[in-house]
């Protein structure tokens, strides 16, 4: 490899694809990764409806008062869904929606981190990946702490159909969120240990597509589980 | 690709670092041999082959399970196996067949073939390759365990809800059935994201999409349909886990759930399903068929759009298996218009193999004669299909043996005759010597007879309304000559289905005690690039990039018109082949850690079944498998090469994943 010349050099790190220029010229790994993401939409897709199904059908018999559904709660709770025809009353709306607005502020600081590691800037690519890191920890913190608020309400993952879907619906978006931190603290681990300088910038924008989709299905999730009522 | 030194080559894996071992764990396999190189592999033709070795081995497991349902029904009143044995063998029997022999078979030829016929010298993610199929194999091998800790799975191949539950279903097979093809179903997807990254961006020079073999075009649409299945299946059996292990109630009837759910998530996946095993095998014919016709595909660009409109009219079919569910009329009728509709991009394909055949050249080859009989008997499986889209008509013929006698139409007498064609054509390419003619011919005739012989009465038998997954009948039925015939005719097909494993063990002692002579690159006068490389294929694939002019390259290159306009060969594949000389080509080096990562899914997998303490070694070691992936350096540093003449083609495998 002595003879590889610094033109050859520049030459491969410009098709990341890996040395070869690609047929479609983008990478093999940015179109894996949308590949995957399409993926990822049916997965979400089919978790949405399943929820809207399950969801439907509760209120349904909490109306026609199925003794079996109905006992699953406690009573005001329940009544509160006849009247309002709809599981709303379970929501604390203005909660969910400051913790959606941290979420979605860090697909900026995202965009801030891909931003400065092109240009090769360090301390800024360290400062914005932490700072996406933190949002979507307080995103997740958010979410806990609304899980145990309901769980204490009187609503838990076994009692009823309504509980199964919320939980299974809103922990698979947190699971997928907190994958996304993990990503990003490890990036933030190689950037301390001065491995991720700009000719990686691709992997931050990698990571990056990953957590704008994951914010992308949330502002799916808060708007058909806790908005339409 | 050059590795320069001092710089890194991807992220997050592949920091050169001058230790042999950087993290003290695993190093790169060095030039493993033997059974440890076929563990480490990363080479997409051994893990192609390797895929079909599986498969084989599944497809004994489900061929026996089909005897044991035939000889069950052989004669009325019998008692060979209880009612809930027989529950588990027939739902293991479809369950294998589907998901770990078919899938698999189609898998394996697009590993092994796709990236030759696209002039590539890896797949784009050379460990997710290896990866795709550890984790198939594991969880199709947990799958399999049910069958010593209490019970295969009983509910059938689509296990509707909610017979399903634990109150219908209390013994642990339903959750083999559940967690295994979960963990499958890892591999599938993974497999489909690396192949599609691969064909849509790793091409020859000078391959344009239309000039894509329509292998390569059918592997295509396959990966795409994985790609979007799967995930919906995924959805269903997590739900069905979270119920069954974690009391959730989404399918508890009691709490108002509604069963159709299952229904309706099973089959969103469960028909692009049905054409993701049938696609790979068409376009396996639509490259036989040419080369012994002696004439081009016809209507290539028919055969394309047609594969690409199945693709996507997949997708809009699926309540046809569901007329009975009570869906309601506008509903039946749209599905069942659409279901029609599928029928003609289907038809199509058949009139374009047809009119390749008329007026060529035949070659009566065992590989010929394979691919002409998935036409014919998949034609019969395509009407009995057309039948079951008039609604009425299904109504009557919806769970009898009408119903079995037209998948097995499409999915053995097509999707299997079009593999095992595709393995008499490709052995050469893959081992280096062909399967025996004479055996062959004995292979192909015994299975037609056998075939039809089992399945042709079938479809008598469901019109006279026997249920399918009915144990047993009485006597006075009117059953008992065609159930007696099929019984007889599925020993034929299963003694000759094993001629192809036959022919492979006596055509390679042959072989070996002649010498191992050479084949030849070219054995069959082929048309596409994969047939100007050395037989069996080389490790490094292609020396050169190939250049590609034109669809059927190969064929051209070996064949000009003259002044007088007559076609006329110029030179043999031989004169033409690349020598196979692989110096100087770096390849992307084995590890460990496909097969390490795979691992951890069976241990979470029992874990959740039986303690969940045993999800915590499992978790583990999928935590260390993700990082030691990660952190493993791209490439072998220390594996000697000279000045890379092939730059900008061996890149291509070197490729981080």
């Amino acid at each position: 490899m002595t003879d590889v010349t610094v033109d050859q050099v520049v030459d491969h790190h410009d098709d990341h694809g890996g040395g070869h220029a690609s047929s479609l010229g983008l990478s093999n790994m940015k179109l894996a990764f949308w590949l995957f993401l399409g993926s990822e939409c049916l997965l979400f897709g089919a978790l949405i409806s399943s929820y809207l199904l399950s969801k439907t059908r509760f209120i349904t018999e909490i109306i026609a008062g199925n003794p079996n559904v109905v006992s699953t709660m406690p009573a005001e709770l329940i009544q509160e869904f006849q009247e309002k025809g709809s599981v709303e009353p379970m929501f604390d709306i203005p909660f969910t929606s400051l913790s959606s607005f941290v979420l979605l502020m860090s697909s900026l600081s995202m965009v801030l981190a891909h931003s400065a590691i092109v240009k090769g800037d360090q301390r800024n690519t360290r400062l914005w990946l932490g700072t996406t890191a933190m949002l979507g920890s307080i995103f997740i913190g958010g979410q806990i702490y609304e899980f145990t608020a309901f769980y204490r309400e009187g609503l838990t993952f076994t009692n009823n159909l309504f509980g199964s879907a919320f939980f299974t619906l809103t922990g698979f978006h947190g699971i997928h969120v907190t994958g996304g931190i993990i990503m990003l603290l490890s990036l933030l681990f190689l950037s301390f240990q001065g491995k991720l300088n700009s000719s990686r910038a691709e992997t931050v924008e990698l990571v990056g597509l990953y957590w704008h989709f994951v914010d992308v299905v949330w502002v799916l999730i808060f708007t058909i589980v806790y908005l339409i009522p | 690709m050059a590795i320069i030194e001092g710089e890194p080559l991807a992220l997050p894996s592949g920091t050169p670092d001058d230790r042999p071992n950087p993290l003290g764990v695993f190093a790169r396999p060095h030039n493993a041999t033997g059974f440890k190189d076929w563990l480490t592999t990363v080479d997409h033709k051994k893990i192609g082959i390797m895929y079909g070795a599986a498969a084989m081995f599944f497809l004994i497991l489900g061929g026996v399970s089909a005897l044991l349902i035939r000889i069950q029904l052989a004669t009325p009143n019998n008692t060979f196996l209880s009612a809930d044995a027989y529950n588990q063998v027939f739902t293991m029997h479809g369950t294998i067949m589907v998901f770990l022999v078919v899938m698999p078979i189609g898998a394996a030829f697009a590993n092994f073939l796709m990236p030759l016929q696209v002039g590539a010298r890896d797949v784009a993610f050379p460990r997710i390759n290896a990866f795709s199929f550890w984790v198939f194999l594991f969880g199709g091998l947990m799958l399999n365990t049910s069958w010593f800790l209490g019970g295969g799975a009983d509910g059938g191949w689509f296990n509707y809800a909610p017979n399903n539950g634990i109150a219908y279903s209390p013994s642990s097979g339903i959750d083999f059935w559940n967690i295994g093809l979960l963990i499958a179903g890892i591999g599938s997807l993974t497999g489909a994201i690396n192949l599609i990254t691969t064909v849509l961006n790793m091409r020859a020079p000078g391959m344009s999409f239309m000039k894509m073999p329509v292998f390569v075009w059918m592997t295509l649409v396959t990966q795409f349909l994985l790609l979007f299945a799967i995930p919906v299946l995924t959805v269903a059996q997590v739900l069905l886990m979270l119920d069954r292990q974690f009391d959730s109630n989404f399918f508890n009837v009691e709490q108002g759930a509604d069963p159709l759910l299952w229904q309706h998530l099973f089959w969103i996946f469960g028909h692009p399903e049905v054409y993701l095993m049938i696609l790979p095998a068409f376009g396996i014919v639509s490259e036989i068929i040419p080369t012994f016709s002696r004439k081009p595909i016809f209507g290539y660009p028919f055969m394309v759009f047609s594969g690409v409109a199945i693709g996507f009219m997949g997708w809009g079919v699926w309540a046809h298996h569901m007329f009975v569910s009570g869906l309601g009329p506008l509903s039946v009728s749209a599905f069942s218009v659409a279901t029609m509709f599928i029928a003609v991009p289907t038809g199509v394909k058949i009139l374009n193999w047809l009119a390749t055949m008329w007026g060529g050249k035949l070659t009566l080859n065992t590989a010929m004669l394979f691919s002409i009989g998935l036409v014919t008997q998949f034609t019969i499986g395509g009407l009995s299909g057309v039948s079951h889209a008039i609604a009425p008509s299904d109504t009557q013929q919806t769970d009898t043996y009408y119903i079995v006698a037209h998948f097995h139409y499409v999915l053995f007498g097509g999707a299997l005759f079009g593999f095992v064609a595709g393995m008499y054509f490709w052995w050469p390419k893959a081992f280096g010597y062909k399967l025996g003619e004479k055996l062959g011919k004995w292979n192909f005739w015994g299975m037609v007879i056998g075939f039809n012989l089992t399945f042709g009465p079938m479809h008598i038998l469901g019109l006279q309304g026997m249920p399918r997954r009915m144990q047993t009948y009485d006597d006075a039925m009117g059953l008992n000559l065609w159930n007696f015939v099929a019984s007889v005719g599925s020993f034929i097909l299963g003694v000759a289905t094993l001629l192809v494993l036959v022919n492979a063990y006596l055509s390679s002692r042959k072989w070996k005690a002649a010498g191992r002579p050479d084949v030849g690159p070219d054995p069959w006068d082929g048309r596409t690039i994969e047939w100007s490389i050395q037989s069996p294929a080389p490790n490094h694939n292609f020396d050169v990039d190939p250049v590609v002019t034109s669809l059927d390259d190969f064929w051209h290159r070996k064949y000009a018109e003259d002044e007088s306009g007559k076609i006329r060969r110029v030179a043999t594949g031989a004169q033409l082949a690349q020598p196979g000389n692989g110096e100087g080509v770096h390849l992307p080096a084995s590890s460990y850690w496909p097969i390490v990562l795979a691992a951890s899914f069976p241990i979470i997998g029992y874990g959740i079944m039986f303690t969940l303490w045993l999800t915590i070694p499992g978790g583990l070691l999928l935590v260390l498998g993700l990082y030691g992936w990660s952190l493993e350096p791209a490439d072998d540093l220390d594996l000697p090469h000279d000045h890379d003449d092939h730059a900008d083609l061996a890149g291509v495998g070197a490729s981080h994943d």
